[in-house]
């Protein structure tokens, strides 16, 4: 089974976040960069489905050379090869450019099954399964939170505010993972070794179809006006509890008419 | 005035809060059209009509809520097309931003997810890295698509009577790829759902076990609240993940927030730090979620939140 999972470097939610003040886009430079955690879980799932039911499993990623850490991360974790889409020319990209660019990707890796976590910790759109499943016209098996395959028949279920679906598909899907899914597994020593010889093919604006006049910033489709820090909370009340604490915040929230 | 299409989410019929929070905002906008999808319009219709629904695109054919989000976007797809309204709202949640991702696809449109308000022009407010930004981004490529997180906008009534039109749309094959086979509700009682409830108490850490979370419960039920837990208690499987309030789980911005036993890590702040009044309960009077509250009591949660409770039971 072709299973090509989809991995993005952001910026680690420890360390500070900023937007560029020239162009408004992500300062990459200012945080450390990590694998998505939600994409952890996509690929311990996609390493899983490879070991029951063989295949191969590609990592695609797309992001500036800096993104080559998590790609080796993921590598290590025991993915067979990667795809990195790398050009200045993809940098700004929206959630619309970035599903034509994945998918353009795709069309030129094949696959059997795509995996990527549900949503990332920077952007938080949650777009990014729903619109490739459309732009590839392959089944939408998202938020899955148990995946179960048996030969070309798919089944997940799909974590719901009321519960879950259970949803049935045919082979080839786009899966997305929630958290817990499963336990993601640590890069071994010998993982870590065996990754520095694994393949990594690049691919920029122009490749596998990709058109340079559809992608960055300047072509996307939503542009931020403006951004500024949030105003700091003004400080609160803060009281030691001597046997009245709770009696306290009933007050509180008395006033404020919430009881 | 253009039309403003909003996606109505309900549950069998019955209207979410969102909803009519979208009305109120679609008709600060523009006029609003309310597109119904699946069952049970009949016992909504007013409902929708007193919240300022001056049309509704109703769609209950079955087939629609067969699948996995698809057929809700091909319908609205259709409607952008042949209606050429000025925006389309959705609730961002899980569900709606991906209707909203696939429409943008069919229809070539920008889309903006997690806003927080839309002004005049259709610019939206983004609350981003939890809350530590404030951005405003507008669509510059065809219709805007705008995804309203839950509790923004304070829903006004607006009485209209809806003019309705019955609309349908032909499924292609690969809108019916991914079939809904059973739907599993889990039995949450009475209490509301969490992404848009007015009030949450949640309880991490603190709480020390799956059994002690009936304190939590009972404070929220007090408060007629959603429970909710932070990573650290879902991770210990004292309450399921589905609860999870935080950066990989949910993220809410009700009216008042509850953190008891929560030291306030920036995984849970960025899933609770834009609700309106914040109290927390916590033994350690380090904990940076203190740095968010209005109100806190540092002391021990196994005594401050019951007697909170009680007090709440006596003054109702």
């Amino acid at each position: 089974m072709n299973i090509v999972v989809l991995v993005k470097q952001v910026p680690d939610t420890e360390s500070p976040r900023k937007l560029k003040s020239d162009d408004s886009t992500l300062d990459r430079a200012a945080a450390d960069g990590v694998i998505n955690e939600l994409d952890e879980y996509a690929i311990e799932e996609a390493l899983r489905v490879k070991e029951a039911h063989g295949g191969e499993v590609t990592v695609l990623t797309l992001g500036p050379d800096k993104a080559t850490d998590s790609i080796r991360r993921s590598l290590a974790m025991g993915a067979d090869k990667a795809v990195h889409l790398v050009d200045d020319a993809f940098a700004g990209s929206d959630a619309l450019q970035t599903s034509y660019v994945i998918g353009q990707a795709l069309g030129h890796t094949g696959f059997d099954l795509v995996i990527l976590g549900s949503e990332s910790t920077d952007a938080r759109t949650g777009v990014l399964a729903a619109m490739l499943a459309e732009r590839l016209g392959v089944p939408q098996l998202s938020l899955a939170n148990k995946v179960e395959i048996d030969g070309t028949a798919i089944t997940i279920q799909r974590q719901t505010d009321y519960g879950h679906d259970r949803v049935e598909a045919t082979l080839p899907a786009v899966v997305s993972v929630v958290e817990k899914i499963n336990e993601p597994r640590y890069p071994s020593f010998k993982g870590i070794m065996a990754a520095k010889k694994k393949p990594v093919e690049t691919l920029g604006a122009g490749d596998a179809g990709i058109d340079a006049g559809r992608v960055g910033l300047a072509n996307a489709a939503t542009e931020v006006v403006d951004f500024a820090e949030a105003p700091p909370r003004e400080k609160g009340q803060i009281v030691t509890d001597e046997g009245s604490g709770g009696t306290a915040i009933a007050d509180f929230l008395a006033s404020k008419k919430f009881v | 005035m253009a039309e403003i299409l909003v996606l109505v989410d309900h549950v069998d019929g019955e209207v979410k809060k969102v909803a009519l929070e979208l009305l109120t905002l679609a008709n600060r906008l523009g006029e609003a059209a309310a597109v119904w999808v699946g069952p049970g319009y009949e016992g909504a219709k007013d409902k929708l009509g007193e919240y300022g629904a001056g049309k509704v695109y109703v769609a209950d054919d079955e087939e629609l809520t067969s699948y996995v989000v698809a057929p809700k976007a091909a319908l609205l797809a259709r409607l952008v097309g042949e209606g050429s309204p000025a925006a389309v709202l959705v609730s961002a949640t899980a569900e709606g931003k991906e209707i909203a991702g696939r429409l943008a696809v069919k229809t070539g449109s920008g889309v903006l997810t997690d806003v927080v308000d839309v002004a005049d022009g259709l610019v939206a407010e983004h609350s981003i890295f939890g809350g530590a930004i404030i951005a405003h981004a507008r669509v510059r490529t065809g219709t805007p698509i705008i995804a309203v997180r839950p509790n923004s906008v304070a829903p006004e009534a607006s009485p209209a009577t809806p003019v309705e039109e019955r609309v349908a749309v032909t499924l292609s094959d690969a809108d019916k790829g991914a079939r809904i086979v059973e739907r599993v509700v889990q039995e949450k009682g009475e209490r509301p759902d969490l992404t848009e409830a007015a009030i949450v108490v949640s309880g991490g850490r603190g709480v020390g076990g799956a059994e002690n979370f009936a304190i939590i419960e009972g404070l929220a039920d007090s408060l007629g609240g959603a429970v909710g837990a932070s990573r650290a208690a879902t991770d210990a499987g004292w309450y399921p993940h589905s609860f999870q309030v935080g950066q990989t789980g949910k993220t809410v911005s009700p009216q008042l927030y509850v953190a008891v036993g929560i030291s306030g890590a920036i995984q849970h702040r960025a899933g609770m730090q834009t609700s309106k009044t914040i109290v927390a309960i916590n033994k350690d009077a380090e904990a940076p979620i203190f740095d968010l509250v209005d109100f806190g009591v540092v002391g021990d949660l196994f005594q401050v939140a019951p007697q909170l409770t009680e007090e709440i039971q006596k003054r109702k």
